[in-house]
């Protein structure tokens, strides 16, 4: 196992190079520059401002420059966003956020969806199954950016229960300001998870040690909870390695909707300022996250799955 | 117990319920009891150092924070407010001012602001190296461009100099009868020295000196917290001279990008300001409150920049012809809806006795003959232009309105090609366009501020367009003195623009915002730079 998890966090180095590499060259590509403004900035300030931040230099010089204080000294260099901060400061204040909300939206993804997942998949066909499915198929097709509005008018203007807005309390919600948005994510992913566990846990029903369980006598709850939903999250989990590696990094349009000052907001924000550094740290950040979930997620895999363990 | 009773308990307390939170007080009502203003302020300021900043949301910011000579005027911004000067004179034709710094005038850590800081402060913002974007505002001041430029490299060569403690001499390239309206720009505030030098060399572009903890202004407010991209938290001064006229005790600024956030966050009582109001949601507000909806003239031009270089665009009847195809009232009461005004000049209107030569008009029948006359009959034989917009529903729908009116009126089918914001610029810039949307935001109150920009070769004229009367037009008003021949020759170089344009104008801006009933002394001004000692609470 130990042999296993280092193999695989060794890999995340070429995986890295080529994501650093792709996204260095894709972003100097684009047309603009971060100090272009539209009123014009006189050549000679734009000079400067190239020749502070080392934009002067030739290309291959500031990629090899780029990796060798990534590797040193872990620095992911200075933004033009926020001319004040590096973009290890730009991510150590907006990632807590997105992993707040992330989270929350996770469990509330899990406690929406395996429930519904579960039940559809026990009485299949049943009126239970097709109310859960469709509530599955909405929850997929509205998009976030519809779902957080509805959720915002309703919980937060009508009701008064929660934040329209920010991270400060706002009036006399009693919910906590990240539980909307949150909920609005958490509805989105528990779709998903709803209509996987059900496939999943269908799967599952029908295998011959499930039909030895029932003829043993087992109850039938006991079959579900002790036996079944244990195989039956095999592709939940495998769809929540990379969910949660994006939930937790922040979406773009959750934050925008419910103004949040996360993570997902400075990975949009670095690809329009045409902010070289802050693109790649965020990429990077990504990137890193990605690979790790999904080696948890094959942990995870070994021990529900005593067949991969071998 | 009936069934039918219970239900109607059950109703009755799901009333009450819903009914509770809407009576109940509101984030904005408890903060207008401690008057502290909840100020939605568009986007995440860049930073809150006047020498590096462009833009107008870190000004809103800023001009609470740091005092310049000249403040806000509340009512007029025509008019000089005394700010860190308390008087001034200066000669015939004025090109030379004397500023009297007053007594009493202190930074926030207690240091008086002496003449010498002022000095410091427009070395700072020329020094090559701090690679201020605002630096050309100065130039109107001797030796500055030089400077800036590197040409010069000794400051005591600029026209700037403290002849005491409190007494500051500004002499400028010529006779700027507009020095003290300029004067209100950011670009020539002044900055703590010691306090810089603490911080990095006078010519850092970066420094700690802008965080909370660093921060020494000298305003009515003082910077207490800054949480970015949530809330910038400013105070009261109590250093600052003119202390007990500052009504609040503090200000909230709230970046909040979306539209529609911000108007569901001022509804939900979160915020006394807002920056903007979705364009759909004007028309209610307008009908049914229209005690919180604002609607302020807005010193800015929004236009088409036509590319001089183009084959047909080349032919100036071809340019009239396009502007002349315009029906601006249409736009801008069918389309942008926020009481934006037909720009039937490029000039906005408002800039004191300034009387923007008013040519423009609608006229599709002139506009079908001039372009016959060019070669063009019907439209036959035009080429396949574009609008180049940035991405945005706004413009989008603008360009689509065009284009109709283009098609019909004259024959002619232009496309629209949409790009990301710094693409778009670096089109503009780099004229590979033949149409572009464009705006443009006047710096002060003068008609300068909009007339320059079309002068051969400069930055951000962006079109090919010259003229060579309107160049000399331009630069004789910078040696006229005398405020009704400067307007003159003004009035006729905008003149010789509008008859040859190299641009189609649309409409002059408005500003659309929403205002609760709280915020009291809060005036429409055309600028929109307000001065926060001022507004109240109530």
């Amino acid at each position: 196992m130990i042999k296993f998890t280092l193999q695989r966090l060794l890999q995340l180095v070429p995986v890295l190079l080529i994501v650093i590499t792709v996204t260095f060259w894709m972003s100097k590509k684009a047309p603009g520059g971060p100090f272009s403004a539209e009123r014009k900035v006189a050549p000679q300030v734009m000079a400067k401002m190239n020749a502070y931040y080392g934009l002067d230099k030739p290309l291959l010089q500031q990629y090899l420059l780029y990796l060798k204080n990534l590797v040193l000294r872990g620095d992911l260099g200075p933004s033009f966003t926020y001319p004040t901060e590096s973009v290890n400061q730009v991510i150590a204040r907006s990632f807590p956020v997105s992993l707040q909300v992330g989270s929350l939206a996770m469990l509330l993804a899990l406690f929406i969806g395996i429930p519904l997942g579960v039940l559809a998949a026990v009485k299949k066909n049943s009126l239970a199954d097709y109310f859960s499915m469709s509530f599955a198929m909405s929850g997929i097709c509205l998009p976030t950016f519809v779902m957080g509005p509805i959720l915002a008018i309703v919980f937060g203007l009508w009701l008064k229960w929660g934040n329209v807005f920010g991270l400060e309390k706002s009036g006399n919600a009693w919910l906590p300001p990240i539980f909307l948005p949150a909920l609005t994510l958490g509805l989105f992913y528990g779709a998903y998870v709803a209509r996987l566990t059900r496939s999943g846990m269908l799967e599952i029903l029908n295998q011959d040690y499930i039909r030895t369980a029932r003829a043993k006598g087992v109850g039938s709850f006991r079959v579900i909870w002790k036996h079944a939903l244990k195989g039956g999250m095999m592709p939940v989990v495998s769809f929540l390695g990379p969910a949660l590696a994006g939930l937790i990094s922040g979406s773009f349009v959750v934050e925008k909707v419910f103004k949040l000052p996360g993570l997902g907001n400075e990975f949009i924000k670095g690809a329009f300022n045409r902010d070289y550094s802050l693109i790649l740290g965020t990429v990077i950040f990504y990137a890193v996250l990605i690979v790790l979930f999904n080696l948890l997620v094959d942990i995870i895999h070994a021990w529900l799955d005593p067949r991969i363990r071998q | 117990m009936r069934l039918a009773h219970v239900r109607k308990l059950l109703l009755t307390l799901i009333c009450l319920a819903l009914a509770a939170p809407a009576m109940a007080e509101t984030k904005a009502d408890r903060a207008a009891k401690d008057k502290i203003l909840l100020f939605g302020n568009g986007s995440e300021p860049q930073n809150l150092d006047p020498h590096t900043v462009r833009g107008v949301t870190e000004n809103h910011i800023i001009s609470a924070l740091i005092e310049g000579l000249i403040a806000y005027h509340p009512t007029d911004q025509a008019l000089p407010e005394p700010g860190m000067a308390d008087r001034w004179e200066h000669n015939l034709d004025a090109s030379e001012w004397t500023f009297h710094i007053r007594d009493g005038a202190k930074w926030s850590n207690g240091d008086p602001v002496k003449a010498a800081d002022f000095v410091f402060s427009f070395h700072r913002i020329l020094s090559p190296n701090l690679a201020a974007d605002y630096a050309d505002q100065l130039y109107i001041m001797k030796g500055a461009e030089d400077f800036h430029k590197g040409k010069l490299t000794d400051f005591d060569a600029v026209g700037v100099k403290a002849l005491d403690d409190q007494n500051l001499r500004i002499t400028l390239v010529g006779p700027t009868p507009y020095f003290l309206s300029a004067l209100t720009h950011y670009s020539w505030y002044p900055v703590h020295p010691a306090t810089i030098l603490k911080f990095g060399k006078i010519d850092d572009r970066v420094s700690a000196w802008t965080r909370p903890e660093n921060f020494v202004g000298n305003g009515p407010f003082k910077l207490k917290e800054w949480k970015v991209n949530e809330v910038i938290t400013v105070e009261r001064n109590p250093l600052y001279w003119d202390a007990k006229t500052v009504k609040l005790n503090g200000i909230q600024y709230y970046p909040i990008e979306d539209q529609n956030t911000e108007e569901r966050a001022f509804r939900a009582g979160d915020l006394h300001i807002t920056n903007e109001v979705p364009l759909d949601k004007i028309p209610g507000y307008r009908r049914d409150n229209k005690d919180l909806i604002l609607v302020d003239p807005y010193l800015g031009t929004y236009f088409y920049r036509l590319n001089v270089n183009k084959p047909a665009l080349k032919d100036v009847r071809v340019r009239e012809a396009l502007n002349l195809a315009l029906d601006r009232d249409s736009i801008v009461e069918n389309i942008t809806r926020g009481g934006q005004l037909p720009a039937l000049g490029y000039t906005p209107q408002g800039m004191g006795r300034y009387k923007t030569p008013e040519l423009m008009s609608y006229d599709p029948d002139k506009a079908r003959k001039l372009l016959a006359e060019a070669g063009y009959p019907d439209g036959k034989g035009f080429p396949k232009y574009e609008i180049l917009i940035n991405t945005s529903e706004s413009h989008k729908t603008v360009a689509e309105a065009i284009q109709q009116m283009w098609k019909q009126e004259l024959g002619i089918d232009i496309g629209i090609r949409n790009e990301e914001w710094k693409v778009y610029l670096d089109s503009q810039t780099n004229m590979k366009y033949d149409i572009t949307r464009s705006g443009w935001i006047g710096d002060y109150m003068d008609p300068v501020t909009f007339l320059t920009m079309w002068t051969t070769g400069n930055g951000n004229n962006n079109t090919g367009w010259s003229n060579a009367e309107y160049d000399s037009l331009i630069k004789q008003s910078f040696l006229e003195a005398d405020e009704a021949k400067r307007f003159a020759l003004l009035e006729k170089a905008e003149t010789i623009l509008l008859k040859n344009p190299p641009f189609a104008t649309i409409y002059w801006y408005t500003r659309v915002y929403l205002k609760s009933a709280h915020v009291v002394n809060w005036n429409s001004l055309l600028l929109d730079n307000h001065n926060f000692k001022y507004i109240d609470l109530k």
